[in-house]
C-alpha cells in the first residue's frame, strides 16, 4: 500500500471536513448583517457557538498535516500565497474573538459583530483565492517558490474567492434552516434561494474556466476518453442543484444542508479530477513532496487511532447540542 | 543593512511577536484548565456551593483566554510555512509529525469538549460535564507535551540524519526524537511555570477582593488555594529551573555563557555576575558586580572548577548576549519574588492572618502579572540563547527563512501588530473587567445575556462587593 496516497487522502479529508464544518460557521457570519440586531443575531450566533472551535481545528490539521506529510509542498505553497494566507489568519482572529467579546461588551457589540462578519468574509475570500491561485499554478525553482508577491492575484483567483463566499453563505443559510425556528428560519430559507442560484452559476463559471488554465486540466476534462467520465460531473451537479432549489422552499429542514454538502462533495471530486496526482499543478506531485516513510508510518499510527476517536467525540458534542437552538442562548 | 539581512530580522521580529503574544494565553489556560478541573471535582465531592461559584467565575475568564489562545495559535501553525519555509521543508519530516500529533491528540480534544464545558452543563449532567472539563485540561497538557518536544528537538536535536534532499529525517526511533535530551527538563519547567502563573493571577484576584471585603468567602477560597499552590510550586520551580540550567550547560554551553555573561574563560573558577552591562562588540561585561567562584559552584558544584567562556567559540556562533543576560535575570528575579510571596503566605497562614493582612494582599496583587513576565523572559532566554541557529548547530536562522522580501514581511508584521493590539487589548480589558467583579454567591453561567449578569437573585445583589461598608462578614455569600 502506498502510504503517500493514504496521506494525500487524509489531507483531503481534513480539508473537506474543514470546508463543510467551518464553511457554515463562516457563512452564517457572512449573512450576519442581514439578521436583525437582538434576538435574531443571538440565535444565529448560538447555532454555532458550541462547535466553531472544533470546526476550525480541521484547518490546523490541514495546514499542520500538509507540513508533516508533504513538507516540500507546504514550504512552496505558503510563501506563494503569503498575502491571502496572512489575511485569512487575521480575519479568523476577528471571527474567533467575536464569539466571546460581543457578550462581554454590550456597548460595542455592533463593533464586534462587524468584525465577526468582515473577518469571516475576508477569511472566506482568502481561502477561495488560495484555491484559485493553487489551481492556476505556482512558479517553482528548486525546492522554493520563485514568483512575486502578487502572482496569486488574477481574475480566476478573484472568481474562486467570490464563489467560495457564495458557497459558504449558502451552507450557512442551510445550517440555519436546519437549526433554528421562527424569523431566523424563515429568513434563512429566503436567503438560500438566490444563494443556491449563485452557487450554481459560480460552479458553472469556475468549471468552464478551469480546463483552459493548464493543458493537463484540458486533458483530464475534455480530451477523449476522459470526457466520458468527466461529463457525468456537470450532470450530477445539475441534478443535485435542481433538487436543492426545490427543497429550499419547502420540505424537511435538514435536506437543504445535506444537498448543499453534496454540491460541495461534487466540487471536491471535480477538483480531484483536475489536480490528481499533483499538489502543485504540473510541478510537484504528492510523491515529490512526500515525507519519508518513517514519518508517514509514525503519523499514520496516530491518525488511525485518533481520527476515529475525534469523530466520535465531535459527533457526541454535536449530539449534545442537537435540535433547534432556543432563542435566549445556552444556560 | 542589506535587503536579505533586513528581511531576516523582520521575519524574526514577526515570529517573536506572534509567538510571545500567543504563549501568554496557553501559559494561563494550561493552569486555569487544571484549576477548573480541581474546582469542579471539589464541588462534586463536597457539594459546597462556593466551589461551583468559583468554577463559574473562572470559566467565564477561561472562555476568553482560551479563545484568544486559539486564534493566536492558528497563526503559529502557518507562520512556519509563510516565513520559515526552508526550515519547514528541511525539518518538516521530524517536527511536522510531532505537531500533527499535537493537533490530533490535543487541539481536537480541547475544542471538542470546550463547547460542552462552556454551554453543556444543563444538557449532559454534572458527571459528564466534569469529564468534559477533565478532557479540556488533559488537552492543554497534551498540547504542551508535543510542542515542547518540537522546541526541545530544535534545541537539542537527536535521532536525525540528512537525506538526499537535504531534509532532516528520522534515523531510527521516534522515542529518541521526542525524548531528546532537553525535553523532560523543559516540559517540567514550562508546565510548572503555567501553574505558577495561574496561581499568581488567581491569588491576585482573590487578594484584590479581600482588600475590599475580607469576608468574601469566594475570594478567601481562591486566595487560599492560590497561595498553597504558589508556596508549594515556587520552590519546586526554582529547583526545576536549576536542573534545566545544568542540562543546558551540558548540551548548549554557549547559551549558559551568554546567560552568565561569561565572555572570558575562567580556568580557575568563574564568578557569578549579578549585574553589569554586557558589551558584545568589546567582548566583556562592563560595571560588573560579581561574586567570585560562585558560578563554578552553582554550575559545577566545585569552587575552582574551570568554565569556558565565549572567547572559546567563534564570534559567528555567539547569541545576542545582552538580551539573554537580562531576560535571564528578569526571570530569576521574579522567581525569587514568587518564592517570597509563597513563604509570606505560609507565615500569614500560620498566624491566622491570611485573609486579614492587607500588606500580603497588596503584594499578591502586585505579583499578579509576574508569571507572564517571567514566562516570556524565560522563553526569550532559551530562544535567543539558541541563536544564531534554528536547529542548534545544524541549521542557521539565516538559512531557514522564506524567500519573501522585506516589504512583504514588513506589511504582514504591521498587520499583525495592529490586529493583535486591537483584538487582544480589548480581550485583556474584558478579562480585567471580569476579574474586577467580585465572586458572587450565585455566579451566572458563561454567555448569560448581559441583562442577567447584574444579579437576578436577592442574594447576589446583597453581596455586591462594590457597596460601601460591604466588608461585614454577615454580608458574605452563603457557601
Amino acid at each position: 500500500m502506498d502510504l503517500t496516497v493514504v496521506w494525500a487522502a487524509i489531507i483531503v479529508f481534513a480539508v473537506a471536513m474543514y470546508v463543510v464544518m467551518d464553511g457554515f460557521d463562516l457563512g452564517i457570519a457572512i449573512l450576519f448583517p442581514l439578521f436583525r440586531v437582538g434576538e435574531e443575531r443571538d440565535m444565529a450566533m448560538n447555532a454555532i457557538a458550541p462547535v466553531w472551535d472544533g470546526n476550525e481545528t480541521w484547518l490546523v490539521l490541514g495546514g499542520g498535516g500538509l507540513m508533516a506529510a508533504f513538507p516540500l509542498a507546504y514550504a512552496i505553497i505558503l510563501p506563494a500565497l503569503y498575502a491571502p494566507l496572512i489575511a485569512m489568519l487575521l480575519g479568523l482572529v476577528f471571527r474567533g474573538v467575536a464569539f466571546e467579546f460581543r457578550w462581554r461588551d454590550p456597548q460595542h457589540r455592533a463593533r464586534w459583530d462587524f468584525g465577526f462578519c468582515v473577518g469571516s468574509l475576508v477569511a472566506t475570500f482568502a481561502q477561495g483565492v488560495t484555491l484559485g491561485a493553487l489551481l492556476q499554478g505556482i512558479k517553482v525553482s528548486g525546492r522554493a517558490y520563485a514568483g512575486g508577491y502578487w502572482d496569486w492575484l488574477t481574475p480566476f483567483s478573484v472568481l474562486t474567492g467570490i464563489s467560495l463566499i457564495v458557497g459558504y453563505a449558502l451552507l450557512g443559510a442551510c445550517w440555519l434552516i436546519w437549526k433554528t425556528t421562527g424569523v431566523v428560519h424563515d429568513d434563512a430559507r429566503r436567503f438560500a434561494k438566490p444563494l443556491s442560484l449563485g452557487m450554481f452559476a459560480a460552479l458553472a463559471v469556475v468549471s468552464a474556466y478551469t480546463p483552459f488554465l493548464e493543458q493537463k486540466y484540458y486533458q483530464a476534462w475534455l480530451a477523449w476518453p476522459g470526457v466520458l467520465a468527466a461529463a457525468q460531473m456537470p450532470l450530477a451537479v445539475a441534478v443535485v442543484g435542481v433538487l436543492l432549489y426545490r427543497r429550499i422552499g419547502k420540505g424537511r429542514d435538514s435536506l437543504p444542508f445535506l444537498l448543499t454538502l453534496c454540491l460541495f462533495g461534487l466540487s471536491l471530486v471535480g477538483l480531484g479530477i483536475s489536480m490528481w496526482p499533483d499538489l502543485i499543478p504540473g510541478r510537484v506531485s504528492i510523491w515529490d513532496a512526500a515525507a519519508p516513510h518513517s514519518s508517514q508510518v509514525f503519523m499514520l499510527v496516530g491518525a488511525g487511532v485518533l481520527v476515529p476517536v475525534i469523530l466520535v467525540y465531535t459527533g457526541w458534542a454535536y449530539w449534545v447540542f442537537r435540535g433547534k437552538v432556543d432563542g435566549g442562548g445556552y444556560h | 543593512m542589506n535587503e536579505t539581512a533586513t528581511a531576516l530580522i523582520l521575519a524574526r521580529a514577526q515570529f517573536a511577536f506572534t509567538v510571545s503574544f500567543h504563549f501568554v494565553f496557553p501559559a494561563f489556560s494550561i493552569g486555569l484548565a487544571s484549576f477548573l478541573a480541581v474546582l469542579e471535582g471539589l464541588w462534586l465531592k463536597t457539594g459546597r456551593g462556593v466551589y461551583a461559584n468559583l468554577y463559574r467565575y473562572w470559566l467565564k475568564i477561561f472562555a476568553i483566554v482560551f479563545g484568544m489562545g486559539v486564534v493566536s495559535g492558528i497563526v503559529m501553525s502557518y507562520q512556519f510555512g509563510t516565513n520559515w519555509s526552508v526550515f519547514s521543508d528541511r525539518a518538516g519530516p521530524i517536527i511536522g509529525p510531532l505537531m500533527a500529533y499535537e493537533v490530533l491528540s490535543a487541539f481536537f480534544l480541547e475544542a471538542g469538549f470546550l463547547g460542552v464545558m462552556l454551554f453543556g452543563i444543563n444538557k449532559v449532567g454534572r458527571e459528564l460535564h466534569f469529564f468534559a472539563t477533565l478532557m479540556v485540561a488533559l488537552g492543554t497538557l497534551m498540547s504542551a507535551t508535543w510542542i515542547l518536544a518540537v522546541n526541545s528537538w530544535m534545541q537539542t536535536p537527536a535521532g536525525w540524519m540528512v537525506n538526499a534532499g537535504g531534509q532532516f529525517v528520522p534515523s531510527g526511533s521516534w522515542l529518541e526524537i521526542i525524548f531528546n535530551p532537553s525535553f523532560p527538563y523543559r516540559f517540567v519547567h514550562t508546565v510548572i511555570a503555567a501553574y505558577l502563573t495561574t496561581s499568581l493571577v488567581v491569588g491576585a484576584v482573590g487578594a484584590w477582593h479581600l482588600l475590599k471585603d475580607r469576608g468574601n468567602l469566594g475570594a478567601q477560597r481562591m486566595f487560599s488555594m492560590a497561595m498553597w499552590m504558589a508556596a508549594i510550586v515556587a520552590p519546586i520551580q526554582i529547583f526545576a529551573g536549576d536542573t534545566q540550567g545544568l542540562n543546558t550547560l551540558e548540551h548548549q554551553p554557549v547559551k549558559i555563557m551568554a546567560m552568565e555573561g561569561h565572555f572570558e574563560s575562567h580556568p580557575h573558577g568563574a564568578p557569578l555576575i549579578l549585574f553589569g552591562r554586557p558589551n558584545q562588540a568589546a567582548g566583556r561585561v562592563g560595571y560588573a558586580v560579581q561574586i567570585p567562584h560562585l558560578s563554578s559552584l552553582v554550575l559545577k558544584h566545585a569552587w575552582n572548577a574551570p568554565l569556558a567562556g565565549l572567547d572559546s567559540v567563534p564570534r559567528s556562533d555567539w547569541p545576542p548576549v545582552a538580551i539573554v543576560f537580562w531576560s535571564f535575570r528578569i526571570m530569576v528575579g521574579l522567581g525569587c519574588a514568587m518564592l517570597g510571596l509563597g513563604l509570606l503566605s505560609l507565615w500569614a497562614r500560620a498566624r491566622g492572618t491570611l485573609f486579614s493582612s492587607p500588606l500580603l494582599h497588596r503584594f499578591a496583587v502586585l505579583m499578579g502579572p509576574a508569571g507572564f513576565v517571567a514566562v516570556i523572559a524565560g522563553w526569550v532566554t532559551t530562544e535567543v540563547g539558541r541563536q544564531p541557529f534554528t536547529i542548534y548547530h545544524l541549521l542557521r536562522t539565516a538559512n531557514s527563512v522564506s524567500p519573501i522580501g522585506s516589504p512583504g514581511v514588513t506589511g504582514s508584521l504591521l498587520a499583525f501588530v495592529v490586529v493583535y493590539f486591537c483584538a487582544f487589548a480589548s480581550g485583556t480589558v474584558y478579562l480585567l473587567k471580569l476579574m474586577a467583579h467580585p465572586p458572587e454567591a450565585h455566579e451566572t453561567a458563561p454567555r448569560s445575556l448581559p441583562t442577567r449578569t447584574a444579579g437576578i437573585t436577592p442574594a447576589a445583589a446583597m453581596v455586591g462587593g462594590d457597596a460601601p461598608g460591604g466588608a461585614q462578614p454577615a454580608a458574605s455569600p452563603r457557601a
